[in-house]
């Protein structure tokens, strides 16, 4: 073999070492934080931390009830918004596929998904915080639904795209009119792609926090008045993480482990319902 | 014997043909005939409304956005008319003293994002060569895609905060190693965090392309006699180059908006910073921090006049990128 096959060669090998290399030093941060956020936070949590709410500065203890219970309102109440909506947009997207509007709709979809939340922030702020005359979870959770739409339509749109017209078509063979082919047809039989995005967004919106900044803004006590401010895990640990006290930082380590749990928990849901029914996200 | 549940669609054979004919013959079947009408009836108007409601929705999509960047336009209009185009270049942002110059803020958040892209861009590709043309099968593959997948998935929040508790110490110390001012947070820092955060975007979308290129082109390569590595760059690469960019800008538009973790770890200080090391503000960060302060009706105009900026800035590269990859994928 000629010093020039070996120099090709050599540079070849030493090129795919690089990438593997490159490739997994990908996954240390990832493991560095997951490491990390468990150590500095498991020994926080117990029953205690779960049920009570944020002690003042200087006492130890304390939990965070509110901010739990507000997160888990808050997204409801986001789903409860952005479901009905984002799952119609998809269909119309499927539906009029060749439409001039379904153009500037998916557009707008594709626009709304790289929108920064901090900017979805300060128009729901406009939008509900100013004319309802105070911060509210329901402003927050408006913001939410907006961040979350994008990808229920997409996924909707997407799942639908891949059901055989045959299916369709058979349905309307048979008489039925077209809101009952769409809604107990080709609904549920793309249930589990729509339900996978639905789930996907909820994990998006679940660790936000820019856009409750100015919306739910954030209570120190537990409320579930959604026309008041409301804790969120994501606000406790910004404004916990950021403050000086060793109580409130170690509060935030708990909630951090909490909320990465979750999220990921819900990451890992969609992963194996996508697997499982063999949906293209 | 069952009745037929819906008597219209039994119509086959010359017995039912025939009972159809005796029914239509007495008065039931007159009513039971009117109320198949009436139903049907109903469910055209159902129709109609539900194929109505569908293209609202799809109008909303587009309502919703041009609502986004009305409300914008609308409420940064104050600060427009009272500072002109020279709030872009404004060197000093004080609002004190009522001055507001959006060039440090422009300038911090082009820093972070750039130099982050600088660093994710070759490990974002090295994933997506790794999964696309190396291993683009079997369990291995799947694992390392499924966690570079769950880099995007971990909140910004959760990055700051270990930013905070890990890198800034970190930062902190090689500095004062490299010796220069010791302050851990910083444009530097941001950097960092955002460099990981942004590397899944690139990387799948760039997986995805490679694994598009068609394989007759590699194997013309293989048979030319050329190695793997000259395969990726000569053939690779020159192939999915338009789809690689596009990977960038969405890694770009994404760093350039990202809010809370660049506002834990920037140090958040309205100076024009001096170098990569020292603290500085983006846009985003400064909007986070002063929006819920902002006093004065023109303080509160300047910082949407960057929301506005961040919003269309973002926009543009948005569309460009889908644009490209749509085009990419339809080929």
């Amino acid at each position: 073999m000629n010093a020039n096959i070996r120099y090709r060669i050599g540079k070849s090998t030493m090129f795919k070492g690089l990438t593997i290399l490159l490739a997994f030093a990908c996954v240390v941060p990832l493991i560095a934080i997951l490491f990390y956020i468990i150590r500095a936070g498991v020994t926080r949590i117990s029953w205690h931390f779960i049920i009570n709410t944020p002690k003042p500065v200087g006492e130890s203890g304390g939990g965070i009830a509110n901010a739990l219970l507000g997160s888990i309102i808050i997204i409801l109440v986001a789903a409860i918004i952005a479901i009905p909506i984002g799952i119609m947009s998809g269909i119309y997207l499927n539906e009029y596929k060749k439409a001039k509007l379904a153009y500037w709709s998916r557009l707008c979809v594709d626009i709304l998904q790289g929108v920064p939340s901090i900017v979805i922030g300060i128009v729901a702020y406009f939008w509900l915080v100013k004319p309802l005359g105070g911060f509210s979870a329901i402003s927050g959770s408006v913001a939410l639904a907006i961040m979350m739409l994008p990808i229920v339509v997409r996924s909707t749109e997407e799942t639908l795209k891949l059901l055989p017209d045959s299916l369709k078509e058979a349905a309307f063979a048979l008489g039925m009119p077209f809101h009952r082919v769409i809604l107990k047809v080709l609904v549920p039989c793309g249930i589990s792609g729509i339900l996978s995005g639905v789930i996907l967004s909820v994990a998006r919106i679940a660790g936000e926090t820019a856009p409750l900044l100015f919306t739910a803004f954030g209570n120190p006590y537990i409320t579930a008045d959604i026309r008041k401010p409301m804790q969120s895990l994501p606000l406790l640990i910004f404004n916990y993480a950021t403050s000086p006290y060793v109580d409130w930082l170690n509060l935030a380590w708990g909630a951090s482990l909490i909320l990465l749990v979750w999220v990921l928990f819900l990451n890992i849901t969609t992963k194996i319902i996508t697997r499982r029914w063999k949906v293209q996200l | 014997m069952d009745a037929p549940v819906d008597k219209g669609m039994v119509g086959s054979g010359a017995e039912t043909a025939e009972m159809n004919l005796l029914r239509t013959a007495n008065a039931p079947s007159i009513v039971s005939a009117v109320s198949r009408l009436k139903k049907s009836y109903r469910q055209i108007r159902t129709e109609s409304i539900f194929k109505r409601a569908l293209v609202i929705m799809g109008l909303a999509m587009v309502v919703l956005v041009l609502g986004i960047l009305f409300t914008l336009v609308v409420e940064s209009i104050p600060s427009i008319k009272a500072l002109g185009f020279k709030f872009l270049w404004g060197k000093t942002w004080d609002p004190v003293q009522d001055i507001y110059g959006a060039y440090p803020f422009l300038l911090g958040t082009l820093l972070t994002s750039f130099i982050a892209l600088i660093i994710s861009v070759p490990f974002s590709f090295a994933v997506a060569v790794f999964l696309g043309e190396y291993y683009p099968k079997g369990w291995f593959s799947d694992l390392l895609k499924n966690t570079v997948e769950l880099i995007a998935a971990v909140p910004s929040v959760i990055y700051g905060f270990w930013g905070l508790a890990v890198l800034v110490p970190t930062v902190r110390s090689f500095e004062s190693k490299v010796g220069i001012q010791p302050i851990g947070v910083g444009i530097f820092t941001s950097s960092l965090i955002l460099a990981v955060m942004i590397i899944p975007y690139a990387a799948s979308l760039g997986r995805s392309m490679i694994q598009m290129v068609p394989s007759h082109l590699k194997e013309g390569a293989y048979s030319l006699g050329a190695t793997r590595w000259e395969v990726i760059r000569s053939v690779i690469f020159p192939y999915t180059k338009s789809g690689l960019f596009a990977g960038i800008l969405l890694s770009l538009g994404r760093a350039l908006g990202e809010t809370m973790a660049v506002t834990m770890v920037i140090g958040n200080t309205s100076i024009i910073p001096k170098s990569i090391f020292a603290p500085g503000n983006t846009m985003a960060s400064v909007i986070a921090n002063e929006f819920t302060e902002a006093d004065k009706p023109v303080y509160v105009s300047a910082l949407i006049e960057l929301g506005l900026v961040l919003f269309l800035v973002t926009v543009v590269i948005n569309v460009i990128g889908k644009k490209i990859i749509s085009r990419f994928t339809n080929e």
